[in-house]
């Protein structure tokens, strides 16, 4: 173990530049790993059994930089300054330029003797060993955060942009993941960027526990322009969508103001002219599903092709499914002929009763089916409301299964999982 | 000092079986029964952070007009340990898949978590066999022998009766327990041959053509009838094969309907758990059931090993398909009262 320590510190040692003051913090370091905890060291490696060689080899490195954190203290003036000037040599993969030039006279100890002199030193130099004030002042001690990494973790700690984006609640490790986002988030500035933003937000009415919710999907808010954001905001009110529906639409979707506001309009007009729905229609159709305004329009026009030919729908009866259940425009074809065909077909259900029931088309199918052939087996599968007994079928699939079970089908609970094994 | 998600993955890590509804890709069920596992053992409550004592500045700016930087030790929690900055602690977990089942067969799927994949290799090794039910409709002969998809053939069924029905069954039971014989590795004309079939366990070791090692019509409703199946190494498609040289055999056609595994080994339908047990709370008491199951077997019997699974084997079928043989009996009657 104090082997694999001992060239640990080897290794970064030759990433830094070969001062002899730097030396000196490294058998600093060198001691704290040897006396303090090397178990926590293997530990640590251990628990990361999940990720890749490519992560585990950092995670190397990332050790290396915990190794310093039990003996150097934080001046959080050095840490800036070296944050700034790694801010202004930053490109994709952040630089590592080594902090000041230190000025202290170290130990005379020759560059060749290292490796061996390392063990021995540890005699002639002591931690508790006490020195002048200048000395202490001259002390280098180079930032701990590595100079590349895969994930944020690295810099959470020291970067203000960071730690402010957590405590909102914003998922740093999901949007690690994307290309690009996380050098984006690292090069942001708090006060510059990301505040004016925010508060921005917070003006049009969003709430603040869905800031952290619409920052973790849509990063990108935060590199927009604010007038681009601020007009695209006066759009929507000039549309006569009120403040509230605005806001409850952004929390929603939160790519929504990503969108120029000629997108916008083109999308509005769309399904206005296409469905021929009034202008309020319109307008609370997009408001329930503001995710209509992101997404592409080829969907949702192959959707409303399947409606009117595949399931034979009028356009009136179109009309009205997509004011009830806005999500059928944006659901899989699929899924949508499947259960309209066991609908139709296998339940008999006819047109206008699916049209007056159209949550029905929004439900998932396997519970559908296994609910309808229960009543089948029992004999109470009977959706004509003009004969006794009737089912309605919004009742059938919106109910949980233990009401559905006592008040639909007349039977428990046990009685309907022994049937579902039958299938 | 081990999470509690830690501790919980380790108490969920075993064998359990699910009913798998017709219809859904086996992966399907498998990436649910993934996701609802990862939903249950991240819930479990997050270890406190850890605190690290930081020296900051002071915020007031006197400080910098008396000379030199005041700093103050402040103890801050270390961020780079936040479960939002680090993710849940459990982001894949290894769950396996037994005997697969086909898109549109339902039944018994038998599945493993963590360690138990290592128990799923092992059932493999060992020749259980399982327990089928087949839905046939006399009348039609289709191209992949299930009744939607493209008819080759139709045919009248009336000349069918029970008895040439149980002819046909004993005919395909004869062919099957002889090549049942001619895939075990033992010479037939040997003691040990006569021994090993004493016991029930003379058949085939690893890979062989599939075998049917019990077949019989438990309902006959021309044109649809029900056949219960054990066997071994098969496929679906196989089996619906079956149904197709039943229909041909008899002089007509037939297809078979569905394709339902109500055993498969140890686990039974009684122990498959259905589409709204399938959260974490409820794997795990499958997987404590089995477990406590299997130990107080291993008291009960005696004997080494490799012999002692291969007899329970043997019991448990018979055992198990005499328990079965019940059951469907119980939902022919619950049917035909219907």
């Amino acid at each position: 173990m104090f082997s694999a320590c001992a060239k640990l510190c080897l290794r970064c040692r030759g990433l830094l530049s070969p001062k002899n003051s730097t030396h000196l913090h490294c058998v600093h370091v060198q001691h704290g790993v040897t006396v303090g905890k090397p178990s926590r060291i293997s530990n640590r490696f251990l628990s990361r059994g999940n990720h890749t060689a490519a992560q585990s080899r950092l995670n190397w490195k990332r050790q290396t930089s915990c190794c310093y954190d039990y003996t150097a203290k934080y001046l959080t003036t050095e840490a800036k300054e070296s944050k700034h000037t790694d801010d202004v040599h930053r490109t994709d993969v952040p630089e590592y330029k080594p902090a000041l030039v230190p000025t202290v006279a170290a130990l005379p100890l020759p560059q060749s003797q290292i490796s061996v002199e390392d063990l021995d030193a540890d005699d002639r130099l002591s931690a508790l060993e006490e020195i002048s004030d200048e000395e202490a002042v001259g002390i280098s001690i180079p930032p701990s955060i590595p100079p590349a990494s895969v994930s944020l973790q690295d810099y959470v700690d020291q970067s203000e942009t960071l730690t402010k984006l957590v405590q909102l609640g914003v998922s740093l490790w999901k949007l690690e993941r994307r290309p690009n986002v996380g050098s984006m988030l690292l090069r942001l500035d708090f006060n510059r960027d990301v505040a004016p933003c925010l508060l921005f937000l917070k003006e049009i009415g969003v709430e603040d526990s869905r800031l952290g919710y619409i920052i973790s999907h849509n990063p990108f808010i935060l590199s927009e322009n604010l007038e681009n954001l601020q007009a695209r905001v006066n759009y929507l009110t000039s549309r006569k969508f009120s403040s509230e529906t605005v806001a409850s639409m952004v929390s929603r979707a939160p790519y929504l103001l990503n969108f120029s506001v000629k997108r916008l309009d083109n999308r509005l007009g769309f399904f206005q002219q296409q469905l021929k729905l009034s202008a309020s229609n319109t307008r609370n159709v997009v408001a329930r599903l503001p995710r209509l305004l992101c997404g592409s329009l080829e969907p949702v026009k192959e959707n409303l092709k399947v409606c009117e030919i595949e399931c034979g729908f009028k356009q009136n009866e179109i009309q009205h499914i997509v004011i009830a259940v806005p999500k059928v425009l944006t659901a899989s074809k699929r899924k949508l002929t499947q259960i309209f065909d066991f609908v139709h077909n296998t339940m008999k259900v006819p047109h206008h009763l699916i049209t007056k029931f159209p949550q029905v088309l929004n439900s998932k199918f396997l519970r559908l089916r296994e609910r309808h052939l229960f009543l089948e087996y029992l004999g109470k599968a009977q959706y004509d409301p003009d004969l006794p007994s009737y089912i309605s079928l919004d009742r059938l699939v919106s109910l949980p299964d233990e009401n559905f079970c006592t008040e639909l089908a007349m039977a428990t609970l046990e009685d309907f999982y022994l049937f579902q094994k039958t299938l | 000092m081990r999470s509690p998600a830690v501790r919980m993955f380790h108490r969920l890590e075993g064998l359990f079986c699910v009913y798998k509804p017709a219809g859904v890709h086996w992966k399907l069920v498998r990436d649910t029964i993934e996701t609802n596992l990862l939903k249950g053992v991240n819930d479990t409550p997050a270890p406190p952070l850890t605190h690290q004592v930081r020296f900051l500045p002071n915020p007031n700016n006197e400080s910098k007009a008396s000379g030199g930087l005041m700093l103050r030790p402040v103890s801050v929690p270390v961020l780079s340990k936040h479960p939002l900055v680090t993710g849940p602690e459990f982001q894949h977990l290894k769950v396996g898949v037994g005997h697969r089942l086909d898109t549109s067969s339902s039944g018994v799927l038998v599945m493993a978590v963590g360690n138990g994949n290592k128990i799923l290799n092992n059932l493999y090794g060992i020749q259980t066999t399982r327990d089928y039910t087949l839905e046939g409709e006399f009348g039609m002969a289709t191209h992949d022998f299930t009744h939607t998809s493209r008819v080759v053939e139709r045919s009248t069924y009336d000349h069918i009766t029970q008895e040439k029905m149980e002819r046909v069954l004993a005919m395909l039971e004869g062919a099957n327990q002889k090549a049942l014989r001619t895939y075990s590795s033992v010479d037939m004309n040997s003691q040990e041959a006569y021994e090993l079939a004493v016991k029930g366990l003379l058949g085939p070791d690893g890979k062989s053509v599939p075998i049917l090692t019990g077949l019989r019509c438990i309902r006959f409703q021309p044109p649809h009838f029900t056949l219960e199946v054990q066997c071994l190494n098969e496929t679906q498609k196989y089996l619906r094969k079956v149904v197709h040289e039943i229909g041909l055999e008899l002089r007509s056609t037939a297809v078979c309907k569905g394709v339902r595994r109500t055993r498969d080994g140890f686990f039974t339908l009684q122990d498959a758990l259905t589409r709204n047990h399938w959260s974490a709370a409820d794997v795990l008491q499958a997987v404590q059931k089995y477990s406590s199951k299997k130990n107080k077997k291993k008291k009960s019997s005696s004997g080494t090993l490799t012999d002692k699974a291969t007899l329970q084997t043997s019991e448990e079928t018979l055992a198990v398909s005499q328990e079965n043989k019940a059951d469907t009996e119980e939902t022919t009657t619950e049917v035909q009262c219907n």
